[in-house]
């Protein structure tokens, strides 16, 4: 089977990925920024950790690197799983770094928690929201994909991030999960699948998706 | 809001090994990182956390091995605290598969350090681990700021501290009272209040945890959003498990095996 690849776009730690990946069963690992490495992946992942001002940056600045990431994003093109800021730079824009311009694949926007959620309409209950939102929390599953195959609604995964993506566009929401707010837990899309939370570090339950994900063929038909 | 309450076990390793009795008896090495950490992880440890106390220099880069092995096998966050003092310390652990690291007498030294390597590797990694012991006494407590494991007083409050660090850029910050910790009489719950108080980043208590009792007060009467303990875990008294589902009795969010 052609290899899973992970895009090393140089910003953060891509090792766990790529162990949990072989973990699971992965015949072959490649961390790589290399455009046809890319191109010829069969399971591509985009992860992303830290900024994503940084993050797209290096996407634009190597052209043919992004060209080939797009391409890779396009409906036929093979499953793809992002990861963290791999599911923010999906939509339009995010507010981080003054106001980031994404890839526009889906439609939505990435905004920063707010500290006080009852600023949000939130219950008068609720407690001050600790920001980054980290831990394990738990996913609401909206949808039926092959990638939720073998775990239960509601499990937790372990999160960490201080932005998240809301969307008026219901049918991509492949999962969600509350912090104040409900946000975007997971969004799934024809050949795409991509989850805020870390399966590389949400132990069983993430090494399952994972599981999944490298059996998935990109087509996002609820097998039965 | 449903996110879990974090424990947290924290293994001492001293070049390569870990020390401070693990007495599991089923165990085949004790003071193996890798060992010990599958174990804690099976028994549904939500991060495991690091502390290295290596001291000569020669054999520091051997906890990058451990991360390493360990990463290569545990699927669960990984913390190291211990001898972080460059940027190249921090890039070369969340290379090996750290997730983040732990900064005390760094981030004393020069605080900028916290700010620099916060937008280098975004705060998600960077704990800034503050160890505090008590000043003021009986109804003015304050607490005063530590360094070289609780050898070295800087005169620095541990609430302003942990303000600043927060404006700096940490992530979260791990709280420990040097005069709680070994004596398993439970955390400093005021120390913990007033820091969790200050801020709004996760706070991590540790520092003295004797009894399950002890973690699920750091929770509710300390406001800590995680627990670290270390003998309670190693010494076999409790299991993570067991640890959860007490905290769960008193009604504390926790993330339980299926």
């Amino acid at each position: 089977m052609p290899a899973v690849v992970i895009v090393n776009l140089g910003t953060g730690n891509l090792r766990s990925v790529r162990k949990a990946l072989e973990h699971v069963g992965a015949d072959e690992v490649l961390v790589s920024g290399n455009p046809s490495d890319i191109r010829n992946a069969g399971h591509l992942v985009l992860p992303g950790q830290g900024a994503i001002g940084t993050w797209m940056r290096q996407l634009e600045h190597n052209e043919e690197l992004g060209a080939a990431v797009r391409e890779r994003l396009a409906p036929e093109a093979g499953p793809v799983l992002g990861i963290c800021l791999g599911l923010q730079a999906l939509y339009d824009a995010s507010e981080e770094n003054g106001g980031t311009r994404c890839l526009g694949i889906l439609e939505g926007a990435v905004r920063r928690f707010d500290a006080d959620p009852r600023s949000a309409g939130a219950a008068d209950a609720t407690p001050r929201r600790k920001i980054p939102h980290m831990g394990w929390n738990q996913v609401r599953q909206e949808s039926a994909h092959p990638l939720w195959r073998g775990i239960d609604d509601g499990r937790r995964f372990y999160f960490v991030h201080s932005y998240y993506a809301e969307s008026d566009d219901a049918d991509h929401v492949a999962g969600t999960c509350e912090y104040g707010n409900r946000f975007i837990a997971a969004a799934a899309r024809d050949n795409l699948f991509a989850t805020q939370f870390h399966p590389e570090k949400s132990q069983r339950d993430g090494l399952q998706l994972l599981t999944n994900f490298i059996h998935w063929n990109g087509v996002s038909q609820p097998c039965s | 809001m449903s996110l879990a309450c974090r424990v947290i076990p924290c293994l001492d390793v001293d070049a390569g090994r870990v020390v401070k009795g693990v007495q599991f008896v089923d165990i085949r090495d004790a003071g193996d990182p890798v060992e010990v950490a599958r174990r804690y992880d099976r028994q549904g440890a939500d991060e495991i956390t690091f502390l290295d106390i290596t001291a000569s220099s020669d054999q520091r880069d051997t906890i990058v091995h451990v991360v390493e092995a360990v990463a290569g096998e545990v699927f669960i966050p990984l913390t190291v605290g211990g001898g972080i003092r460059r940027l190249e310390d921090i890039h070369r652990l969340l290379e090996a598969g750290a997730d983040k690291v732990s900064i005390n007498t760094t981030a004393v030294r020069n605080p900028d350090f916290i700010r620099e390597a916060s937008e280098h590797f975004g705060n998600q990694c960077i704990v800034v681990a503050i160890d505090a012991k008590r000043a003021g006494d009986g109804d003015d407590p304050r607490w005063e700021v530590f360094t070289h494991g609780g050898r070295n007083a800087t005169g620095i409050d541990a609430v302003e501290w942990a303000r600043r660090m927060e404006d700096l850029g940490a992530g979260e910050l791990l709280v420990t009272s040097m005069d709680r910790d070994g004596t398993r009489d439970g955390f400093d719950l005021p120390l913990m209040r007033a820091i969790t108080d200050a801020v709004s980043l996760p706070v991590i208590a540790s520092g003295g945890v004797g009894t399950l009792d002890h973690l699920a007060d750091g929770v509710l009467d300390g406001g800590a959003d995680a627990v670290l303990a270390a003998s309670i875990f190693h010494f076999g008294d409790h299991t993570v498990e067991e640890a959860k589902q007490h905290m769960a009795s008193r009604g504390i969010s926790v993330r339980l095996p299926v």
